[in-house]
């Protein structure tokens, strides 16, 4: 039976020649990894299942990102029961203020998903990783406290949508035009269960950052997964990052897909989903004047080091709008001091943006960026629901660095274009 | 398993956000969830439900985050079970790894109207809108997944040793 790359992947880890479509399995896992606000219930339920050593410390990663450095006392809290679990389970990679970045920038950075794994995470992006050659998945805190107590996960294989990629991006249009692109081509749930597996000469043509970032919002077309073919960008990724033996996976030629896409990157348009679902796509062609108060560059989905320098391309030298508000939060202390070294801070500033540690704060309306009733911000994260940043009748606009730091600078919604000629 | 309530009924694309805003993440208190729990779209939610009534939601319902929190502050409003067209993966899962019943049938999702009353087997798979008498089946679950429900989540099932 032919097999897709992410079904080879699961095969793989399930002890098994070979898996199909629909199949429930029990696969071991490479990575179990939880935040601030998933992984209190995660340890609360492997407590409640009588476990007291998680199967193998080495592979249990827990991240403090969400609501840090501590937003009031009861993310305090929630911290002070992941620092102590983390103690007492000896985990080596439990990430604090000061050693964190957002979870999803840093796994890949720190190494800790590498091509061929299977990881959970419990968080809903954990999918970044297939940029890897991963298969990567976000669950709840029960599968994450099942993960850590047996090293294990169930999965029910899923199908495929395969996307072939032909072109190259055009200037000012990025990983995250493409798949707000795809999101407003296929819908918010146009690949439910499914794998979204990435190919084609444009699919080698993306840089990592990039392959990231695509792979990032798969879950907002409902995928299960999203997954690039591994090349010659993932292994000089890899040799930088990885500190383990990749496994590399191909789909099989004659694997059957749901569905073939594709689609001609050089054809792309700088891409914004309009209130409150990401499927709700215009290019910037098709946007009329729409002020707006806030701008927000960051989060697991575009806060590393190439969004900050796109960001800064366009900052740089300017001044943000009067009345705009502009955050600037890069995703890990290792890409905040690249900027810094980079000069980008000082751009940020001096253009008047504030530049935040690393935090998901804004994005699902935590702190460091609340909206009020009424207010409009463009964001480079990766949801735009009802009160998802704030008020309830707020409203957010997702968008690409470029697209966003051109915004901050118009005061609205403005594409790179109309900012640097 | 048999449920029976009065029905609650939402649209499609039911996001985790507005199930439970991450405003209130910063606990795990099911209580403290649930008082909060479609506050966003619905704020007069508790005030029309009582324990055991039904939820209906259409296409994709549970979309967006991970958060279990989600699952959990809806069975601690007091709602016994979820039908819905569709149900969003990582929510579904959620959902039986800790025990809220959802049943995915997008015949009965369309049809049974808010303030219905309802009744469920399921093991049958059969829903009653008692209000229309209308009746409609539902795909069973897989054995595995079956097996999980049965022993009332994932935490369960791991102590008796029914998944490893």
């Amino acid at each position: 039976m032919p097999m897709t790359m992410s079904q080879k992947i699961l095969a793989a880890h399930a002890g098994l020649d070979s898996v199909e479509a629909g199949q429930l399995i029990l696969c071991s896992l490479d990575r179990i990894h939880g935040n601030d606000i998933t992984s209190p219930v995660a340890i609360r339920e492997f407590k409640k299942m009588g476990f007291d050593k998680v199967a193998n410390p080495d592979n249990v990663t827990l991240i403090m990102d969400h609501f840090v450095p501590n937003k009031d006392i009861k993310a305090a809290q929630q911290c002070k029961c992941c620092r102590e679990f983390a103690t007492e389970q000896e985990l080596e990679s439990f990430y604090d203020v000061g050693r964190m970045g957002i979870e999803h920038a840093l796994i890949p950075e720190e190494g800790l998903v590498v091509t061929g794994d299977v990881a959970i995470g419990a968080d809903s992006h954990t999918c970044t990783y297939g940029a890897l050659g991963a298969f990567s998945t976000g669950v709840g805190s029960t599968d994450m406290a099942f993960g850590m107590a047996t090293g294990k996960a169930w999965f029910k294989v899923p199908s495929a949508i395969k996307f072939v990629l032909t072109g190259e991006l055009p200037r000012f249009v990025s990983g995250k035009d493409l798949i707000l692109h795809i999101i407003g081509m296929i819908g918010v749930d146009g690949a439910r269960y499914k794998s979204m597996e990435f190919t084609g000469p444009g699919a080698h043509s993306l840089s990592m950052p990039d392959r990231l970032t695509v792979c990032n919002m798969a879950i907002e077309a409902g995928a299960k997964n999203g997954i690039f073919e591994v090349d010659d960008v993932t292994l000089a990724y890899e040799k930088e990052h990885a500190k383990r033996q990749l496994r590399v996976f191909k789909a099989d030629e004659d694997a059957k897909y749901d569905a073939v896409y594709e689609i001609d990157l050089n054809k792309l348009r700088p891409t914004v989903a309009f209130p409150h679902l990401p499927e709700n796509t215009k290019t910037v062609d098709e946007i009329g004047d729409i002020k707006i108060d806030q701008v927000v560059i960051g989060s697991c989905t575009n806060g590393l080091f190439k969004d900050m320098e796109e960001a800064a391309g366009i900052i740089r030298g300017r001044k943000v709008a009067k009345n705009v508000r502009a955050i600037i939060i890069p995703a890990t202390q290792d890409i905040y001091l690249r900027c810094m070294e980079a000069g980008f801070i000082k751009d940020f500033i001096e253009a008047g943006c504030v530049v935040s540690t690393p935090t998901c704060g804004p994005c699902l309306g935590g702190y460091m960026g609340i909206l009020a009733e009424g207010e409009k911000c463009v964001s480079t994260t990766n949801r735009n629901f009802v009160g998802r940043m704030g008020h309830v009748d707020s409203e957010v606009y997702l968008a690409s660095p470029a697209t966003a730091a051109a915004s901050a600078i118009m005061g609205k919604i403005a594409s790179a274009e109309e900012v640097v000629k | 398993m048999k449920c029976v309530g009065k029905v609650v009924k939402y649209g499609d694309n039911v996001d985790t956000d507005v199930i439970i805003p991450a405003r209130y993440l910063n606990t795990s208190d099911p209580k403290e969830l649930a008082s909060h729990c479609m506050e966003d779209i619905d704020k007069s939610f508790h005030s029309k439900i009582s324990g055991g009534d039904i939820m209906v939601g259409g296409e994709n319902f549970g979309c967006g985050s991970s958060r279990e929190h989600a699952p959990i502050a809806i069975k601690a409003s007091g709602i016994s079970l979820v039908i819905a067209k569709s149900f969003a993966r990582i929510f579904y899962r959620n959902a039986i790894n800790i025990g809220l019943a959802i049943v995915e049938c997008p015949e009965a999702a369309e049809a049974i109207e808010e303030g219905h009353t309802v009744e469920a087997d399921l093991d049958s798979g059969l829903i009653m809108d008692l209000t229309t008498r209308e009746t409609f089946t539902a795909e069973p679950f897989p054995e595995f997944i079956q097996n999980i429900i049965t022993a009332g989540g994932l935490v369960n099932a791991a102590k008796s040793g029914i998944i490893a």
